[in-house]
């Protein structure tokens, strides 16, 4: 289960763009779920996912996970039970080196980097066929430098490497925003199927509102560092794009927009 | 004609050891290390005042290694503890090793009259010009093998992925800022190697010994690289050993076409100009970092 307790979040203090993003904010988020998280530009999307993975400081508040305080913990050991996809499909692997290189480190992850050879011959195989299951058509790559691939396999591969050891939890930042749209159906199918099979507590934010809708099991609405809206369960799957896109309308015709 | 080809081909490998250093800084972890600078002179410093005390030569260069492997430390530390940017980080380090280096080695210290590296290697009545050449050459040969190796290691993928996305070292659970510091570790404990070297080699240390010497290891990286961009084969430890030879042979017919000596730095300046701009040409855009 993942807590977070009174969250304070203020940019730029003591100057005079200073902006209180998050005050008191909680959220609680049950082992299991697949939270879809949406709001519009500066709703506090990122900096939510920011401040579960340690990446930014927090002004006051704490973060738990299953109980256990980890406001102080540093990014880097935060992410032994975190799994993360940026929207940025380059920012998920190595471009210099092969698929096989970066599919090797992230088998490694959170284990001891040491002197025995990185890629493991007999791990090719488990290499392949995990790439198969992407239907892309990388079985056959292994050995070609991750920068020279689409955009969209790239994001696939992404996806294959931060769930490839075992994790509690997946974070998508905007995961499907920087593909094409059939391409994006693919990636989103494959979280999906992912998400069903590991069994992992996923935290998506998406500006796609069908994507909110369809997939998962909880659609959290932001506002200005606020949940506004929070649905799950029979609940949610009840709701339809249009409930959503009038609800967003609204928000977004009060603050003028 | 042979002895000068030979000489020339002494002087370009003895450099490839500094030149993997630069070749791990530059190219792995793409961090601009102006340590070398000091790390060299310190190599050279360290291994001058052991062998006048009397060490074995072969002795004193692991330790001019570990010497440099504290400068690379201190430059690492700096940038990743207390979050000085790179390129300041390994000035601070690198002004700061001039003044250790007057203070271990003077501003001059000749070792004439002791036994080197190169004497002491039991190659029967082998002229010096040839001993010298061949114990660089195994020694070259040595360390690109080694770093290929290690290249190719766990350790040394994640070096390589640190320079190549740090952020994703992070979500790997590892701290991304120890193995920049690794990396700088190990590079200048290379640089270092190559001053006791040189230092050997010319039986003399001198405290200025090390300017220049960053201009001279991009050079040679960069030079190497250029020339096997197209042969993806080619290792980069032997696209750098390339580079270092062509550098030096740049340099050695300036001299021959009677080239002052008081403007040879000025002559290297220019010919890394030259390869820089010839680098470039045919690219659209201006790379920041080239």
């Amino acid at each position: 289960m993942l807590e977070l307790q009174n969250i304070k979040k203020i940019y730029n203090p003591g100057e005079i763009t200073e902006m209180c993003l998050f005050d008191n904010f909680n959220l609680t988020i049950p082992n299991g779920q697949f939270v879809s998280v949406v709001g519009s530009n500066g709703s506090g999307k990122t900096t939510l996912l920011n401040i579960i993975c340690g990446s930014i400081p927090l002004d006051s508040g704490k973060v738990l996970i299953n109980g256990e305080d980890i406001t102080s913990m540093s990014e880097y050991r935060r992410y032994r039970k975190i799994g993360r996809v940026y929207q940025n499909p380059s920012a998920g692997s190595c471009p210099n080196l092969t698929i096989a290189e970066n599919m090797s480190l992230a088998d490694n992850k959170g284990k001891f980097f040491g002197l025995g050879f990185a890629v493991n011959k007999k791990r090719l195989d488990y290499y392949r066929d995990q790439l198969k299951s992407l239907s892309l058509g990388l079985e056959d790559k292994l050995n070609v430098k991750v920068g020279s691939l689409s955009g969209g396999q790239r994001q696939a591969l992404s996806l294959l490497l931060s769930t490839m050891t075992k994790i509690d939890f997946l974070i998508l930042d905007e995961h499907t925003a920087a593909l094409d749209p059939k391409i994006a159906e693919t990636i989103m199918q494959l979280t999906d199927k992912i998400v069903k099979e590991k069994k992992l507590t996923a935290i998506m934010v998406t500006h796609n509102l069908r994507y909110a809708v369809e997939y998962g099991d909880r659609i959290l609405m932001l506002h200005k560092g606020e949940s506004v809206f929070d649905r799950c369960g029979e609940e949610k799957q009840e709701m339809s794009v249009n409930d959503i896109l009038g609800l967003f309308n609204k928000i977004s015709i009060e603050c003028g927009n | 004609m042979f002895d000068l080809i030979i000489a020339t081909l002494t002087q370009g490998l003895i450099y490839a050891v500094l030149a993997y250093g630069v070749f791990i800084t530059y190219k792995i972890l793409d961090f601009p290390d102006l340590t070398v600078d000091g790390s060299f002179p310190l190599g050279a410093a360290v291994t001058a005042v052991l062998i006048t005390k009397g060490v074995n030569p072969y002795l004193t260069l692991p330790i001019a290694m570990i010497a440099g492997a504290a400068a690379g430390f201190c430059t690492g530390f700096i940038h990743v503890k207390l979050k000085v940017r790179d390129l300041l980080a390994s000035i601070i380090t690198m002004t700061a090793l001039f003044s250790i280096n007057l203070q271990i080695g003077g501003s001059n210290l000749n070792i004439i009259g002791t036994d080197t590296i190169f004497t002491l290697a039991p190659l029967g009545s082998m002229k010096l010009i040839y001993r010298k050449f061949l114990i660089v050459l195994i020694i070259a040969i040595i360390f690109k093998v080694l770093l290929d190796v290690y290249f190719k290691t766990k350790n040394g993928l994640i070096l390589r992925g640190v320079g190549d996305n740090s952020n994703l070292v992070t979500t790997l659970a590892k701290d991304s800022g120890k193995i920049k510091i690794l990396g700088l570790v190990l590079a200048n404990s290379l640089v270092a190697l190559c001053g006791a070297i040189v230092c050997q080699e010319q039986r003399s240390f001198n405290s200025t010994m090390g300017t220049g010497q960053i201009v001279f290891g991009l050079a040679a990286v960069i030079i190497g690289i250029t020339i096997f961009k197209k042969l993806s084969f080619v290792k980069g430890t032997t696209a750098v050993i390339v580079g270092c030879v062509v550098y030096k042979a740049c340099v050695q017919v300036a001299i021959l076409l009677g080239l002052p000596a008081n403007l040879l730095k000025f002559v290297m300046a220019m010919l890394f100009l030259g390869i820089l701009v010839l680098g470039n040409f045919g690219k659209r855009k201006v790379n920041k970092n080239a």
